[in-house]
């Protein structure tokens, strides 16, 4: 039996779950908790964080010890908490889970009512355990954040959420304030972006758009969730190059038909012949392929080494599991859109054009700093 | 009056137990410029780390050594969801760590020694990593296997960072012995060229090596002739101990301080073991009056910070700053180590204001990070707390050892004095004193 799907010789691995939640929900007040003996928080906050340094958000690990996991210490983990929030005063309290508390079962669900039962604000368990990319964990976060923020409210027309946000997909600096600005050029003011530069106040409108733009994996759950609840329409596609006008035409279809639409996926017609590859999360690098496809270039081939896929693919796009995949997708490449750490496994003379992802490469996607 | 001044901060007049803080849910600064163990493990020449986790707990590793220019040196084999439930964690872990080496192999690229990292998973799975080994050494014959592990969940037995520490050395073997060769173990730096250490081995015909002396695997292993071995990191010792005990050699024990009482005694200990001349201890600590009183001149009363990021006895720090007139007011530390547990008693009594104060509590999160008078920090912890850009960069100690080294502080303490530092960017890089891309 081989386990190459499993082995990295060189590439580093993509931001785990854990951090992906903590990103989703940096920037709307609450308090995350990691219940990890250590490393997640410093992780995290190292590597994949660039707001670390300047926002006081409230994320925390527990510290937990194997004693404690062993004997299942549940009640430190509720008295840890709930001194912390009272004397912190956050608007929500998280709970993430790590390998060693999903080994044991424990009841993040129960821990979380007993919770907010005695601390009087909403409580909610976010399911992560530590073995999933950053993707599923900031889906889970910004559905269980909605589950328990967004209610019921009368639809503003030409309005949309941005559902996808975070740093770990769009650390470049004015990202966020770029994306409103295509959805306010395209006809649609913005009522919250899922989540960066969103109060909760704004992201707990939701429900008020009449339209839902999907920039990354990272909204899908959240998209599809507030189709079910509320019926709002969703677009799935990142604004870029020659695919913005289609994107934002697609956008203004799905406000009047009420039709969901995947413009990133659909508008990609041609088969690619693997000479022109782009690597990376699939909205990101789908949504390039489109626009490289419509500005009438080489198709690109989409390989994603990302666990999410539903609805994502389209039908030539490839999912690679471990760095053999991504490197028997890559052998035909002439030219790879990628991070530069791709760079790697790529054959001699396969010319590498960057496309840094801090949820990749961290804080060298970032470049380089001032020496010391 | 004496008092706690809040659940992250005390004054030492008020301590009455080296437990200075209750543990607590923790928070982590973004001050990153200690050593973790992909650092620690990268001072191995040629060595190769495998890590086998989940991607979480796989990210902060892989991107240290991303950071550090060293990918080549790290793979990573990644555990899922379905290994837990299916029970095939040892087969992955196994077949994982064979399948990087035979793709190492097929390039030419087999390392010499491969330090193997399993995780909490594995301790509570009760992996038989004994099984995993024999089966890699197996095929593998000619690879040292060193057998880490990063589980820190087991906070009561041998902490990952101790535990490699001692492993990292298993490949040494006893040759035959250079009894002027003396061999530090266990720390991120070796001492600086004009350390006591050095100074006084070589007064006695001795020099001494360590690990950063060596630029390939063979140059490690002839580590093993050394006739006696030291350390001076409090997290080192035991593995220098065992090293020592498995190879038949001395070995003692010279914990960094600046208490000139220990520096005294340590210089004592290693100068009667080794046969060397006796330094003039009188002379040394009338030396080190004049540096500190020259920087207390230099500084005047500026409210000093000191952490525990800085040097591994920042309570002694401490008190060498407070009886040379230093207006030293907060100490970052979150526990004490019991080399120094003795000198919490003096600053009880001597210092009762100065303030304790936790690194990881969770109101240190939202605290205000301003001081309103110019604030000289030791140690980046320290300089982030205060919003201060005059600082000490200094880690662990870094290769002050000895009298000599309470003069380099003295002079690095004039220098941040002087210059401020840019805290934003500097702070948050890891492992200080590493190569680093960031």
């Amino acid at each position: 039996m081989s386990r190459m799907d499993r082995t990295y010789r060189i590439l580093p691995t993509y931001t785990g779950d854990v951090s992906g939640a903590c990103s989703a929900l940096f920037e709307l007040g609450g308090m995350v908790v990691i219940h990890d003996p250590s490393g997640c928080n410093s992780t995290y906050n190292t590597h994949d964080e660039t707001r670390w340094y300047d926002h006081d958000s409230l994320i925390f690990i527990t510290g937990f010890t194997e004693r404690e996991a062993v004997l299942g210490t549940d009640d430190k983990l509720v008295t840890d908490v709930v001194d912390a929030v009272r004397e912190l005063h956050p608007r929500f309290v998280a709970l993430c889970n790590s390998p060693i508390p999903f080994i044991s079962g424990m009841d993040f669900r129960a821990i979380a009512k007993k919770i907010e039962r005695i601390c009087g604000i909403p409580c909610f368990y976010v399911r992560t355990n530590g073995m999933h990319d950053y993707v599923v964990g900031a889906q889970n976060a910004f559905a269980a954040f909605a589950e328990r923020f967004v209610s019921e409210r009368a639809v503003r027309k030409s309005t949309a959420n941005i559902l996808g946000v975070t740093p770990l997909d769009f650390h470049r600096a004015g990202a966020a304030r770029e994306l409103r600005d295509f959805c306010e050029s395209a006809g649609f003011g913005v009522v919250g972006c899922w989540s960066m530069g969103s109060s909760l106040e704004e992201v707990s409108h939701a429900a008020e758009a009449q339209v839902n733009l999907v920039v990354s994996a990272t909204g899908l759950t959240l998209a599809e969730r507030l189709r079910e609840r509320f019926g709002t329409p969703y677009v799935v596609g990142a604004p870029t190059g020659a695919f913005t006008e289609p994107l934002a035409q697609a956008l203004r279809e799905a406000a009047a038909s009420n039709e969901c639409a995947w413009p990133c996926r659909d508008l990609r017609a041609k088969e690619p012949d693997g000479s022109h590859v782009i690597i990376g999360e699939p909205v990101a690098a789908a949504s390039e392929a489109a626009a490289a496809e419509l500005a009438g270039a080489v198709p690109l081939r989409v390989v994603c080494p990302l666990e999410v896929k539903r609805n994502l693919a389209g039908p030539h796009d490839v999912w690679a599991a471990g760095e053999h995949e991504i490197e028997d997708a890559c052998r035909l490449a002439h030219v790879v859109l990628a991070d530069p750490f791709y760079q790697e496994v790529l054959a001699p003379g396969t010319r590498l054009e960057p496309r840094p992802h801090l949820a990749f490469s961290g804080r060298n996607a970032l470049g380089p700093t001032k020496s010391e | 009056m004496l008092k706690r001044l809040g659940p992250s901060a005390v004054e030492a007049g008020a301590v009455d137990s080296p437990a200075l803080f209750p543990a607590k849910l923790e928070f982590n600064a973004p001050v990153h410029g200690t050593w973790n163990i992909v650092h620690i493990g990268m001072l191995v020449p040629e060595a190769h780390q495998i890590y086998v986790c989940g991607v979480n707990c796989m990210r902060g590793v892989v991107l240290t050594a991303a950071e550090m220019a060293a990918r080549d040196r790290f793979s990573c084999v990644v555990l899922k969801e379905e290994d837990i439930t299916r029970g095939t964690v040892e087969e992955v872990t196994y077949e994982g760590i064979r399948d990087v080496l035979r793709e190492l192999d097929a390039r030419g690229e087999l390392p010499p020694c491969v330090i193997v990292f399993p995780v909490c998973t594995h301790l509570f799975l009760g992996i038989p990593m004994g099984r995993v080994y024999r089966k890699l050494e197996a095929e593998f014959p000619q690879i040292d296997f060193v057998r880490a592990f990063m589980d820190p969940i087991s906070k009561r037995r041998l902490i990952p960072d101790k535990r490699l520490r001692k492993v990292m050395y298993d490949p040494l073997e006893a040759l035959p012995a250079d009894e002027s060769l003396v061999c530090l173990l266990g720390s991120e730096f070796a001492p600086d060229a004009d350390s006591d250490l050095r100074t006084l081995l070589a007064a006695g015909g001795k020099r001494l090596t360590s690990i950063h002396d060596c630029a390939t695997y063979a140059e490690f292993k002839q580590l093993g002739r050394a006739g006696t071995f030291v350390s001076t990191f409090p997290n080192g010792h035991y593995g220098a101990q065992k090293t020592a005990e498995r190879l038949g050699r001395t070995h003692l024990e010279l914990p960094l301080t600046m208490d000139y009482e220990r520096i005294c005694a340590e210089e004592r200990e290693l100068c009667e073991a080794l046969s060397l001349p006796l330094p003039s201890f009188d002379r040394e600590m009338a030396a080190c009056d004049e540096a500190l009183n020259k920087a207390h001149e230099h500084i005047g009363d500026a409210p000093i910070a000191v952490d525990a990021v800085a040097h591994p006895q920042p309570l002694g720090l401490a008190r060498l700053l407070l009886t040379h007139g230093f207006n030293v007011e907060e100490i970052y530390l979150d526990g004490v180590n019991g080399e120094e547990a003795d000198v919490l008693p003096w600053l009880h009594d001597n210092a009762p204001h100065l303030q304790l104060s936790s690194t990881i509590l969770p109101d240190l999160r939202v605290a205000p990070r301003t001081r309103a008078q110019k604030t000289l920090a030791i140690g980046p912890k320290a300089a982030w707390f205060c919003g201060t850009g005059h600082f000490v960069n200094l880690v662990y100690g870094g290769g002050l050892w000895g009298f000599a080294g309470v003069r380099t502080l003295a002079r690095l303490m004039c220098e941040a004095w002087d210059t401020e530092k840019d805290t934003r960017d500097l702070v948050p890089r890891k492992g200080l004193g590493c190569v680093s891309c960031i």
